[in-house]
């Protein structure tokens, strides 16, 4: 490598000057304000207050609730939804004759570039007790759900799939389409079948690729928020109320901007562990 | 992907999660000659009452003062994104509006937290304050003795309900009902005698926020004894009461046996606007515990013209729990506009105040916006007393009305309040076990300040 010269470090300075003011520094207010009990409204002073909102969490059984609901929500919409049927849709496209293959991908892409707030409000509509949904369970003659109120959790988590799976499937068509063609004929003479080649040749070879697409759909399940406060609420009651939605109740509905800051920083955290155990994967993959 | 790459991805994880607790702002360049006003719009795009009011009054402050602008910075959310919104401008003086409009419930709790400025010295030499009754003065009045808002109007709570659909029922259509379990009974008759109608609306639950928690569960509570929530002689918020359990059970028994609506429907942030503009017009509901403002929609000039309502829809009081002394009850608040402390025209904000405020503008809000005088001089305007046909009623409530205990924790122990009512609306929870939630939330609040009555 070319040894840099004295000033070798003057290019990189403005990018690390913004890197400061933009990122460390937003974070570093945040775990200020964590120990400390800010309020929007109701008091002016600001204390230091150690670990307090941590302990508040903890204790907390909404809180505890809501991690839960957070673990059901990644798994069921993003490691399960998103990720295989991703990675289903991809199989079968590069199966399917070419117009099949576009209008699949239209739509599915569609699905992924609307904004957040629309996907949630068509979802919206698709799911309340008029919607698009029990109007197709009716003409079926299917008893029909309000499945916003009673089932509100599967309703978002399902949301989520709709919305993410585009990126799955991206991730996966470039990763199959790496596969060299001789490894699959050679597996096809020896004469494996379609599921056993999928088994012992496809997933092997394109692990490095799942474990990248779980970690990115993980990372963005976890920070989801305005598909469900535009769907749910968080609610009824609690039973839709993820650690992003519980944040933004505790900061601003009731005011408490300290540990609402707390919780993010423990929904960091959270990330952070995922971020570590996919990482793991990545490096023995290798 | 290099392994970097997602470590850079963690990182952006982070900054969205930050980012969401430090976003939203409304940057508008201050100017010395403009004031901006910063109020609620509607979620209903067709109801504008509030401001087409206020686009009529900075004309006429733009033409009194040559060279001076108002800038209207409407925003249009549900109560409690509202207050958020409000309260984020507030906290810097590159976002804080000259003038905002605000529920007195907040008030205090604003104040503590230096959001607003004391008015004192210009109501000193302002010869309409007296006319304000002594009540609405004291509705802006915060702990430390100053005055930091003017109210504009106060309101009153009771119940409306379709005449038509009690003729259905055979229930009689001068109803006064003199207890809750009269309220009830008239629900169950009407889900018996005229299906297909929602027989009662209380409102309920997080989403309709205050809402819910004033017009909902307080009309019932302070219905229940004295002091219910907050014991004055003992300054300490009362936990594990009687009244509030029984309060819930009334919330639980609406909802457990379906007089009221669709759950998923009552706890919709929206549900006032739909009650308003859909469900009483339409003839969908019989029994509404609501406002005095309701006609306001229903005015020619309002979002949903409704010309028949005053032949349609009946008023009466809501009734105590048991029809114990004084046997009626009501809740009352309204809306002050007030100066944010960090505001750089707090002059130019009171000359809009005062504009705001001339007998003439004073008496068109209370007509237009529905309000319940609190000036002697417009309650006794002939034009406001002939405004609507229910204006005597809901006047005649004010001497049974109660005030919520204005205290700056007063928004949490509300929400804690919405909590409760959601979870007994759900199903969720059994009174009690709210109840008992609530009390546990309270202590968190309140800290000592709490006094148990169980």
């Amino acid at each position: 490598m070319r040894r840099a010269g004295r000033f070798g470090w003057l290019p990189l300075t403005p990018a690390v000057v913004l890197l400061l003011v933009f990122l460390a520094g937003p974070i570093g207010y945040c775990v200020y304000i964590a120990f400390t009990n800010m309020q929007l409204t109701g008091s002016s002073s600001t204390d230091f207050v150690g670990f307090a909102n941590f302990r508040r969490a903890f204790a907390d059984p909404v809180f505890r609730n809501a991690v839960w609901l957070t673990l059901v929500f990644t798994v069921i919409s993003s490691l399960v939804g998103q990720n295989s049927l991703g990675l289903l849709l991809a199989t079968l496209m590069r199966r399917a004759s070419k117009p099949v293959r576009t209008l699949t991908g239209a739509f599915v892409i569609a699905a992924w570039v609307l904004p957040e707030i629309v996907a949630a409000f068509l979802l919206y509509a698709f799911f309340r007790r008029e919607g698009t949904l029990n109007g197709i369970l009716d003409w079926l003659h299917l008893p029909s759900q309000n499945w916003l109120y009673t089932l509100p959790i599967i309703a978002v988590s399902f949301a989520n799939v709709w919305r993410g799976t585009a990126f799955s499937m991206l991730i996966y068509s470039a990763a199959l389409g790496e596969i060299p063609q001789d490894i699959t004929e050679a597996a096809e003479v020896d004469g494996a079948s379609g599921l056993r080649r999928f088994w012992h040749i496809t997933l092997p070879m394109i692990r490095r690729s799942i474990a990248t697409n779980l970690m990115l759909n993980t990372l963005q399940t976890l920070s989801v928020f305005g598909l469900i406060w535009a769907m749910t609420r968080g609610g009824p009651g609690n039973r839709s109320e993820t650690l992003p939605v519980f944040m933004y109740d505790q900061a601003f509905n009731k005011s408490l901007i300290g540990y609402g800051t707390a919780v993010a920083l423990l929904l960091l955290l959270i990330s952070s562990l995922f971020s570590v155990v996919y990482l793991r994967l990545l490096k023995t993959e290798v | 992907m290099r392994p970097t790459a997602p470590l850079i991805l963690a990182a952006a994880a982070t900054v969205i999660a930050a980012g969401s607790l430090t976003a939203c702002s409304s940057g508008s360049g201050s100017s010395p000659d403009t004031v901006k006003i910063a109020y609620q719009r509607s979620t209903n795009n067709k109801v504008l009452v509030m401001d087409n009011y206020l686009e009529a009054v900075k004309k006429d402050f733009e033409k009194a003062n040559p060279g001076k602008k108002v800038k209207l910075i409407p925003i249009q959310a549900d109560e409690n994104a509202y207050y958020t919104k409000i309260q984020q401008m507030m906290r810097s003086s590159k976002t804080a509006p000259d003038l905002v409009y605000e529920d007195t419930f907040l008030i205090n709790s604003d104040i503590k937290s230096g959001y607003l400025a004391p008015i004192d010295k210009y109501l000193a030499k302002w010869p309409s304050w007296d006319q304000f009754l002594p009540t609405a003065k004291t509705a802006a009045k915060a702990q430390d003795g100053k005055t930091y808002g003017v109210p504009d109007g106060t309101d009153t709570r009771g119940i409306w309900f379709n005449k038509d659909i009690f003729k259905k029922a055979g229930l009689p259509t001068d109803w006064q009902p003199k207890s809750w379990a009269e309220i009830l009974d008239a629900a169950r008759t009407i889900k018996q005698k005229v299906p297909g109608t929602i027989p009662l609306n209380i409102y309920t639950g997080k989403g309709p926020g205050e809402a819910a928690v004033m017009q909902g569960f307080e009309m019932l509570l302070y219905g229940t004894g004295a002091d219910p929530l907050y014991d004055t002689a003992s300054s300490k918020w009362v936990a594990g009461g009687q009244g509030f359990k029984d309060s819930l059970s009334f919330v639980n028994t609406v909802f457990s046996e379906k007089l009221g609506p669709q759950q998923s429907d009552a706890l919709d942030p929206n549900v006032g606007t739909q009650v308003q503009t859909d469900w009483l017009p339409n003839g969908k509901l019989a029994i509404d515990i609501d406002g005095s403002w309701m006609g306001n929609q229903w005015l020619p000039t309002g979002g949903k013209p409704w010309p028949e309502w005053s032949t349609v829809l009946g008023q009466t009081a809501m009734p105590t729990q048991n029809g114990q002394a004084p046997g009626k009850v009501s809740m009352s608040g309204g809306w002050i506009y007030s100066i944010p402390a960090k505001s750089k025209n707090q002059d130019l904000a009171w000359k809009m105040i005062e504009t705001l405020q001339t007998k003439q503008n004073a008496v068109k809000w209370t007509i237009q916006g529905a309000q319940i005088a609190v000036r002697k001089d417009v309650a006794a305007d002939p034009d406001y007393l002939k405004s609507s046909p229910g204006v005597d009623f809901f006047t005649g409530l004010v001497q049974y009305t109660h005030y919520r205990p204005a205290l700056p924790v007063y928004p949490q122990i509300s929400t804690a309040i919405g909590e409760a009512m959601e979870a007994v609306t759900t199903g969720d929870a059994k009174p009690d076990a709210a109840a008992k939630t609530y009390d546990d939330s309270l202590k968190t609040i309140a800290g000592d300040a709490v006094v148990n009555k169980g």
